[in-house]
């Protein structure tokens, strides 16, 4: 926003004229039309709506190349009522033909390397792509190296995460149909930062759903690592104690040290936990290739990023969104906040490429909804403005909130939002 | 700011110059962030309100209705508070000068 309120006639037409001067000089009115090449590294939340905006956004001027390793676009949120049997697989997974219109060229390839000085990635079948801005969009992965009883493919196939969409979420959705009427489901929760903070919570309630409707005898044990629940606390503690009385028990302070795969069984500081169903939710950081490509991560694990740009601050001419960032204060990982990271990188990028400053007022917003049981849901929103004085996105105070209670109306808006922000990256 | 209308127009023409100039694209940027629930550009993919078209006063009236609580919702009460009157006039002005469907970019 402009730092001027009180400017007059001559503030106004110094304005005009640098407008106009700027849209000469590049050629057209209102839009500077940006060119150059792309690459987008991973076509989650984040790096499909990156791809998407670049494009729209410079109407083309610049070419986009997103690289994704898997066939489809497979949603997290919402991957929960799938676990509890309210959708089915197919209903979270979209493809990136869609992407098609915007001249968007989808790669489906692993990237090996980045050369940061030559402006190169190297891809497993593709061989060499060069670029002159990179946006990385990877996502989290898992630190299993402080899990050594899971750290190993054989455990990993009996112990699932679920913590990325996909066969994983299948998985998980067999054993808990396999579990019989009586059984304990465990779910163990790293400490915070993790993907979605309330993600583990809606988990819980519905496999307590699920239990409730089909498998009244059975248990939900939540173990978190944390000192309490991380995000909705009010509203989940009133669900977990009022709804899945007698289902759900959660215990604080449980943070897993290891995991006897063998005889499913959660190993605590004092304690051993023997499960029917193990679910663990390892720790993460910044996915693999933002992790070793040489930019800075604060704490070792996330990429330290410049708020006006989403610019790595180790790295020139690359970015980074979503999951894989440091973030800033209060700002949850989440699809919608990857969402907005990408078009605060679009925005930026579109006119760097043509040669314009980036923003300097730079605005996220956040929303989470999470599903209670089939059809009601809660929510957290926040809204985040970049703060010259800290040069961070900085949450808007007297904005965003929860909702009062579960409702269903809410219930209503949570798949309309997920099927909005399906469409908002990837028609 | 409800002053004789010419001068609220000059006003206005100031504004949105001045924001201008600090940043041509800050109306489409700050639209965007509502694009993830009432879709790009506010072309809603079904079960959230369409943005695109609508006329500029009554997507103002409303922002400024869930803000003072006097329209009823379940979350852009909470939304609309974390923009300046600056910024909701910037976005209106946006969505309303986009084509509902199809059209244009
Ligand atoms: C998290 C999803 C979400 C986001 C983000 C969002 N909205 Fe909304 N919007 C809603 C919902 C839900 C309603 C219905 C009212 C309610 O329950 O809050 C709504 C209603 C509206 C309405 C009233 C429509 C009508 O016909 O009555 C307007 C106008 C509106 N939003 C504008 C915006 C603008 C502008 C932004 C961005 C600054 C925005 N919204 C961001 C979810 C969202």
């Amino acid at each position: 926003m402009s730092q001027h309120t009180d400017f007059g006639r001559r503030g106004f037409i110094q304005g005009a004229l640098g407008v106009s001067a700027m849209a000469a000089l590049y050629g057209c009115a209102g839009a500077g039309k940006g060119k150059g090449h792309v690459v987008v590294v991973g076509g989650g939340f984040g790096g499909a709506t990156a791809a998407k905006y670049i494009s729209m956004w410079s109407n083309g001027g610049i070419k986009v190349t997103l690289v994704e390793r898997n066939a489809a676009f497979v949603s997290c949120p919402i991957s929960n009522l799938v676990l509890a049997g309210e959708k089915q697989l197919s209903d979270i997974t979209i493809g990136y033909e869609g992407l098609a219109k915007y001249g968007i060229k989808v790669v489906q390839d692993e990237v090996l390397a980045v050369d940061a000085d030559k402006r190169v990635i190297r891809l497993a079948k593709g061989g060499d792509l060069a670029y002159d801005r990179l946006v990385l969009s990877p996502g989290v992965d898992f630190m299993y190296d402080t899990l050594p009883g899971l750290n190993s493919a054989a455990a990993q196939q009996d112990i699932l995460h679920a913590w990325k969409a996909g066969p994983q979420t299948v998985a998980l959705r067999r054993q808990l149909e396999a579990m019989p009427d009586g059984g304990v489901y465990a779910l163990t929760i790293p400490k915070a930062p993790y993907r979605c903070p309330p993600g583990p919570y809606e988990r819980a309630c519905m496999v307590a759903h699920y239990f409730k409707t089909k498998k009244p005898k059975s248990k939900v044990l939540v173990l978190d690592a944390n000192e309490e629940i991380v995000s909705k606390k009010g509203l989940f503690t009133k669900v977990f104690n009022e709804q899945y009385k007698g289902i759900i028990e959660y215990r604080p302070q449980s943070e897993l040290r290891d995991v006897d795969a063998k005889n499913r069984t959660a190993i605590l500081e004092f304690d051993k936990v023997k499960a029917d169903v193990l679910n663990v939710v390892p720790a993460q950081r910044a996915g693999d290739i933002a992790a070793r490509s040489g930019l800075k991560l604060v704490n070792g694990r996330w990429v330290e990023i410049d708020w006006l740009t989403m610019g790595s601050t180790s790295t020139p001419n690359i970015h980074v969104l979503g999951d894989a960032i440091f973030p800033a204060p209060t700002m949850p990982k989440s699809g919608h906040m990857a969402n907005q990271h990408a078009k605060l990188a679009a925005a930026a990028i579109v006119n760097l490429q043509a040669g314009l400053p980036p923003s300097d007022a730079p605005l996220v917003m956040n929303t989470c909804y999470s599903f209670v049981d089939a059809k009601n849901v809660i929510h957290v929103a926040s809204v985040h403005a970049y703060d010259p004085a800290t040069k961070l996105v900085q949450p808007v105070k007297g904005a965003g909130g929860v909702s009062a209670a579960p409702n269903e109306l809410e219930g209503q808006f949570g798949l309309a939002w997920a099927k909005n922000i399906w469409a908002d990256m990837l028609t | 700011m409800r002053r004789i209308a010419p001068l609220a127009g000059v006003l206005a023409l100031l504004l949105s110059a001045a924001a201008q100039a600090a940043d041509p694209h800050l109306a489409r940027n700050l639209a965007a962030t509502c694009a993830n629930c009432h879709g790009t550009d506010g072309r809603s993919a079904g079960g959230m309100a369409v943005l695109a078209g609508e006329p500029k006063d009554k997507l103002l009236a409303s922002l400024k209705a869930f803000r003072s609580g006097d329209k009823p919702a379940t979350i852009m009460h909470q939304i609309s508070k974390g923009y300046t009157d600056e910024q909701l006039d910037l976005i209106a002005g946006y969505f309303a000068a986009i084509k509902p469907a199809g059209g244009a970019k």
